[in-house]
């Protein structure tokens, strides 16, 4: 990409007819040359911001810009074809009636056509063989590759994905999305990508934004989303969670399984004395009662074996208070039903929320 | 995250650019749409402008005569017999190349929907002109059973196409016989097609005016023109008319109403397993009797006559070389009319999808309502309107051509729609993100993926156009003749061997299209499934 800029959406609002607004006032930064995530459930808007962003919508109130430029400030609302945003569709949307090659081409002038941009392009993404096929030749994760280098071929300031692996093979899925990924790395294109899976946003992004009823509750790396999520229903949507309650003094947690460390960075410090905090089910260390003295004693009550891991569904005992965790162990460490474990945690806890039980 | 500066506000003098190129396309969309729909008011405007010139005295008097009465009578008894006729003969016939083991089934399919390529006026000619002796009610029942059926054949077998047999499996499970699960599942499945069907035969048999006219039973259609071209009396026409126009959008809503109150299963877009196929056994005999029967007498008989009529007829006289120019006038004429038809529904159809409001559904629903009425009807009100106020209009090709068109715009909006379809509006907007204008996307992706609609939407308009009888009777340039007026000259005049060359040339050019139109409708089909 020749220069991108940042992506910036502020206060963005759009209601259609006179349904509640689908978007309620969005907050989204998307730096130059990073893949920023939108994850949210289905119905919760991200399909709409993302058309917000292309152009295909007008929005009502804030504004949508890219470095200095205003795409859209709720009056004025530059058309797609003069934004330069390239746009990747569900499934793909190639032209049915025209070539690989010449969906490659479409939008590029007479004179560009006649290098080989769309040579290069083809090279990119592995199709130069498919350059004659016609779109309902190719396979799925061939049409999406397509796609992406349409959207590519007039080097645009930023691309956009709508939901683009959803429609692949579970099998092809992950292949395609580290291709398209490090592809786009290697461009250093801006990329907003939408999608609905969590881990899929958590393995590819720098940086993901939680859309939930039309407002972003959290943007952050994925890192710092799974560690320390606002709120519980934030918490249990990014996998499997243990909300403990928690007695706060100072940098402090005072838990059921003991006294954990509260993450230095957390924001909303609590003012309260009592609380939730989450601790995820990597955090805890089983072992067999026989082997180590370090830990809460603890009864497996199932066991989900997965193979690479498993999750353990532990109630502790009941001096403990009787408290059901779930702790994530390698697969060599499953334990069945009815062992007696010790559980204890590790690393830093962050309080969440409660106010947003689902 | 947020470590950069939101950037400075910077609005460039682009705004009047960019706001009229968001409005500009819907509003020459739905001003299209508005002409379509004031052209198809315009006829039913002036029926009423016209019957109110001669006052609601006379009007009365017109419709509570007895001969109206007798009139109503005689319309709804055939409309009875040939529509529960046509359902019946329709669903069976569908029900035995569908879902039997019959053989010879790929013939079947094409020989049963032959009927409609035969102009219903033909058909009754190569029975009259056969057996003169007959005539009356009974007649015209079976003649128009026998030319309209396919309209209940053909969109039963898509319906039993769409009945996904997992039903049927289930309803057997439960312990149903198959006769009642034909009865309780099949059958209710595939009504809305069925209805749809009846709904078609019920508006053909009250459009129609050149078959009664040859087997001599009264209807409504018959009596506005007698009255209107033998009796100058357009007052009656006109009042008569609208009881017409009335009985039409009856029977339109009534379908609605049947269909609009049953629940019915989609088709979902995945596979489905073929149904497996029943086995006659001892009935493959008289199924296969009763489906040769059939074809014998609808097209069989008709085209007989007519290669009878042909051969006889040019052993004595040549056919005049105005055949040639009537050819010409025919070809001419339609293919202005569904260029025309083609073009306004464009429009209509693009706003009804693209832009859905209550506006644009009303314009569809218009554009669809010339399905109610009867050519006849819209040639009166167009004789009416160009008599008052567009005078070198009336009887003017322009007027024909414009006749036409809105007459069978409802069948080009089917064809627009169907290629519509196969144009999402995520395509267009995926060539406009990479920075192609409105009109450049329109031109290179758009129209070249409906362009097979639009094919369809000009060979249905043009095929019903070539055959159209009673529009072209009472608004063709005076001297210039048609393939259709010509034709029912020389019937009027029982010369068959005359006229029966004209009726094998409309068969000819309407041939044409409607082969290439079932080519069309295969790769649209094909286009939908990729």
């Amino acid at each position: 990409m020749s220069s991108s800029s940042d992506l910036w959406v502020l206060d963005v609002w759009k209601s259609y007819h006179r349904d509640e607004p689908v978007l309620q006032g969005v907050n989204l930064s998307v730096p130059a040359g990073s893949l920023s995530a939108v994850l949210g459930l289905s119905g919760c808007g991200k399909t709409t911001l993302l058309r917000a962003i292309a152009g295909f919508e007008q929005t009502q109130r804030g504004r949508i810009a890219l470095g200095t430029r205003t795409l859209d400030d709720g009056r004025i609302c530059i058309p797609p074809e003069r934004r330069g945003i390239g746009y990747v569709p569900q499934e793909g949307a190639l032209f049915p009636n025209l070539t690989v090659h010449a969906n490659i081409a479409f939008g590029l002038s007479r004179s560009e056509r006649r290098t080989d941009v769309v040579g290069e392009l083809l090279e990119l993404v592995g199709l130069e063989r498919l350059a004659r096929r016609f779109p309902h030749q190719l396979s799925g994760g061939e049409q999406q590759r397509v796609a992406l280098a349409r959207a590519l071929a007039r080097r645009p300031e930023v691309i956009l994905l709508d939901e683009p692996f959803s429609s692949l093979d579970a099998s092809l899925r992950t292949t395609v999305r580290e291709e398209v990924s490090s592809l786009l790395r290697r461009q250093g294109a801006t990329t907003v990508l939408v999608t609905h899976d969590q881990e899929e946003a958590l393995s590819l992004a720098d940086s993901v934004a939680v859309l939930r009823d039309g407002v972003i509750v959290q943007q952050g790396t994925p890192a710092q989303l799974y560690s320390r999520p606002v709120d519980t229903r934030l918490a249990n949507f990014l996998g499997e969670a243990n909300l403990l309650e928690a007695t706060f003094d100072g940098d402090r947690a005072q838990t059921v399984l003991g006294r954990l460390p509260l993450h230095p960075d957390q924001d909303r410090v609590p003012n309260l004395t009592r609380g939730l905090v989450i601790v995820r089910p990597e955090q805890l260390r089983v072992s067999p009662r026989a082997e180590s003295a370090e830990g809460l004693p603890g009864t497996v009550e199932q066991c989900r074996y997965y193979g690479h891991d498993a999750l353990l569904h532990i109630r502790l005992a009941e001096r403990a208070g009787a408290v059901a965790v779930i702790a994530r162990v390698g697969g060599e460490q499953a334990q069945p039903a009815g062992t007696e474990v010790l559980v204890a945690a590790s690393g830093w806890v962050s309080a969440v929320s409660s106010g947003d039980l689902p | 995250m947020n470590t950069l500066a939101p950037p400075k506000r910077d609005v460039a003098g682009k705004r009047v650019r960019a706001l009229s190129q968001r409005r500009r396309w819907p509003l020459v969309t739905i001003f299209g749409a508005a002409v379509a729909a004031a052209l198809v008011l315009l006829p039913l405007v002036f029926l009423v402008v016209e019957a109110q010139q001669s006052g609601w005295n006379v009007v009365s008097r017109i419709l509570f005569r007895h001969e109206t009465a007798m009139l109503l009578w005689n319309t709804l008894r055939l409309v009875a017999a040939c529509t529960a006729l046509c359902a019946v003969i329709g669903v069976a016939a569908a029900w035995c190349v569908e879902r039997t083991a019959i053989p010879a089934r790929r013939v079947w399919t094409v020989l049963l929907v032959l009927p409609l390529g035969v102009p219903d006026f033909v058909v009754g000619f190569g029975w009259v002109s056969l057996e003169p002796g007959l005539h009356g009610y009974l007649a015209a029942v079976m003649i128009m059973t026998l030319s309209l059926y396919p309209l209940v054949y053909l969109p039963a077998v898509a319906g039993l196409a769409g009945v996904d047999p997992a039903l049927e499996e289930v309803a057997r499970s439960l312990g149903l016989g198959p006769w009642r699960v034909f009865w309780k599942v099949t059958l209710r499945q595939m009504l809305p097609a069925v209805l749809g069907g009846c709904l078609l035969v019920t508006l053909g048999l009250l459009a129609e005016y050149g078959a009664f006219e040859i087997v001599q039973y009264q209807t409504f259609t018959v009596a506005i023109f007698t009255e209107f071209k033998l009796g100058f009396d357009t007052a009656a026409a006109c009042a008569l008319s609208l009881v017409l126009v009335l009985l039409g959008v009856v029977v339109l809503v009534g379908e609605l109403y049947l269909v609009g109150h049953g629940r019915f299963q989609r088709s979902g877009p995945g596979a489905r397993r073929a149904p497996a196929r029943v086995k006659l056994g001892h009935f493959t005999l008289p199924a296969l009797f009763a489906l040769f029967a059939l074809c014998c007498l609808g097209v069989g008989v008709p085209v007989a006559s007519l290669i009878y009529w042909l051969i006889r007829g040019g052993s004595t006289t040549l056919p005049p070389a105005s055949i040639l120019t009537d050819t010409a006038h025919t070809a001419l004429f339609s293919a202005a009319a569904a260029a025309l038809a083609t073009a306004l529904a464009i429009p209509v159809t693009a706003a009804a999808m693209r832009h859905r409001n209550r506006l644009t559904i009303l314009i569809e629903r218009l554009a669809l309502l010339p399905q109610a009425l009867p050519g006849l009807v819209v040639a009166l009100g167009l004789v009416s309107f160009s008599v008052r106020y567009a005078l070198p209009f009336y009887e003017s090709a322009s007027e024909l051509i414009v006749a036409y068109a809105i007459l069978f715009l409802p069948l080009a909006v089917v064809g627009v729609r169907a290629g519509l379809a196969n144009a999402p509006p995520r395509l267009e907007e995926v060539g406009r993100s990479l920075g192609r204008r409105p009109a450049s996307v329109w031109l290179r992706v758009t129209l070249p993926l409906i362009a097979p609609g639009l094919w369809v939407a000009f060979c249905l308009v043009f095929i019903s156009s070539c055959t159209e009888l009673t529009a072209t009777l009472l608004l063709r340039p005076t001297g210039v003749n048609t393939l259709a007026s010509q034709f029912w000259a020389y019937t009027s005049d029982f010369s068959y061997g005359a006229a029966a060359p004209y009726a094998g040339l409309m068969v000819l050019i309407s041939a044409v299209p409607a082969y290439l139109l079932t080519r069309r409708m295969t790769t649209l089909a094909r286009m939908r499934r990729a």
